[in-house]
């Protein structure tokens, strides 16, 4: 069995990025196992045997959304850019630029850390006086 | 792996955990400045400077015919609090020990706190940071001892600040001693005296460790940035087989863009 989801040594990852990779890791099999169904389906001609499939392709997408929330849940600021881009009507990537750029400056103004930073999170405590 | 080289300290995620939480802990408290002045960043260890849009002029050119200025910015000022943390209270704080002596690290923290805390209040000439108290353009109102006085001398600076045009609410950084008194005193009726002068000021009344008597400031925002490069963090030092040194860092520069925004209020 490899271990190939970490890209760095894995004793030397923290347990929460090494859940944070497994994670990843599951995401790209589900996305890889949709995408394989769908070809399969499309060159099926057994309808039974396309039903089941379609069924199974259902469940990977099921699986994928399930990974991909974890996935978001830690990590407040993509949450939130991602927010603006799922289940909106409209132009996707203006979508994306604009949900970004909100998201980013909003979080600057509170003064949160940067990602991947191991800073306190202190940032401004205006508002946190008596 | 960042400059911080946590990774190379011998100190495991539970005790990091630990650390960190206390420090925050600590710190909260104490940065009155934060609380206080507009906040700008964090914008990374790589941040240096702040710039400030003007220019200096130059004597000369390289060559007749040309001319030259040159941009004006403020240096990014790095504070540092060393502290150790020892290895057999480390290895406590992994057995679950709920009572980990972090002594040195609570004393880092009250210090880098200060330290801040006057760069913004009082100034820090080396490092080129001129402070709110310094840069008010008010004469100073002395505060002295007698806190029955001190809603006169407060309010003597809300006015000042009224005539000159900057509105309300406004914020009042006390230094430790002067911010004790007032929680100890109720003038004549009961009336507790820290509610009197936050009603004066519309605004919060803030323990400020490192300032000199009191300072009363704007806070409708714009007057006084404060811009993060790094902001507090903990980095790795060293170890033996005694204790780890770690220490707390943060790097900021500070200007007072309305000088005359805030009134001192002199010990």
């Amino acid at each position: 069995m490899g271990f190939d989801q970490y890209h760095e040594p894995a004793a030397e990852l923290p347990d929460e990025t090494r859940t944070f990779a497994r994670l990843c890791a599951s995401l790209t099999e589900e996305a890889e196992a949709i995408g394989w169904y769908e070809q399969r389906i499309a060159v099926e001609s057994d309808r039974q045997a396309r039903a089941i499939m379609r069924d199974a392709q259902g469940e990977e997408f099921k699986h994928f959304a399930m990974d991909l929330e974890f996935l978001l849940r830690r990590t407040p600021l993509w949450r939130e850019i991602a927010e603006g881009i799922l289940f909106q009507e409209g132009d996707i990537v203006e979508h994306g630029e604009e949900a970004e750029e909100e998201a980013v400056e909003e979080a600057a103004g509170r003064g949160e850390p940067l990602v991947g930073s191991t800073s306190l999170g202190i940032g401004s405590l205006r508002g946190a006086a008596s | 792996m960042s400059h911080l080289l946590r990774e190379h300290a011998p100190v495991s995620e539970t005790a990091w955990g630990l650390i960190d939480d206390e420090a925050r802990d600590r710190l909260t408290p104490a940065l009155a400045a934060r609380k206080l002045v507009d906040f700008a960043g964090p914008h990374g260890w790589e941040h240096s400077a702040t710039s400030l849009g003007r220019t200096s002029a130059l004597a000369g050119a390289p060559v007749d015919g040309v001319t030259a200025v040159q941009r004006r910015v403020l240096p990014v000022v790095e504070l540092r609090a060393p502290f150790a943390v020892s290895r057999a209270e480390l290895r406590d704080a992994d057995r679950g020990a709920e009572d980990v002596d972090l002594d040195a690290l609570d004393e880092a923290a009250r210090r880098i706190a200060t330290a801040e805390n006057r760069a913004v209040f009082h100034g820090f000439e080396d490092a080129g940071i001129m402070g709110i108290a310094q840069a008010s353009t008010h004469d100073p109102i002395a505060l002295g001892d007698e806190c029955e006085l001190y809603p006169r001398h407060v309010a003597r600076a809300v006015e000042a600040l009224l005539r000159a045009g900057v509105g309300g609410p406004y914020g009042l950084a006390l230094g430790p001693a002067a911010y004790t008194r007032v929680l100890e005193t109720s003038e004549h009726g009961g009336y507790p005296l820290f509610e009197h002068l936050r009603k004066i000021i519309e605004g919060p009344l803030v323990w400020s460790p490192g300032v000199d008597g009191a300072v009363v400031v704007s806070q409708r925002g714009g007057d006084f940035l404060f811009e993060v490069g790094e902001d507090l963090s903990i980095g790795y030092e060293s170890h033996d087989a005694d204790a780890v040194e770690l220490y707390l860092v943060e790097s900021f520069t500070f200007r007072v863009v309305t000088p005359d925004a805030a009134v001192a209020l002199t010990p």
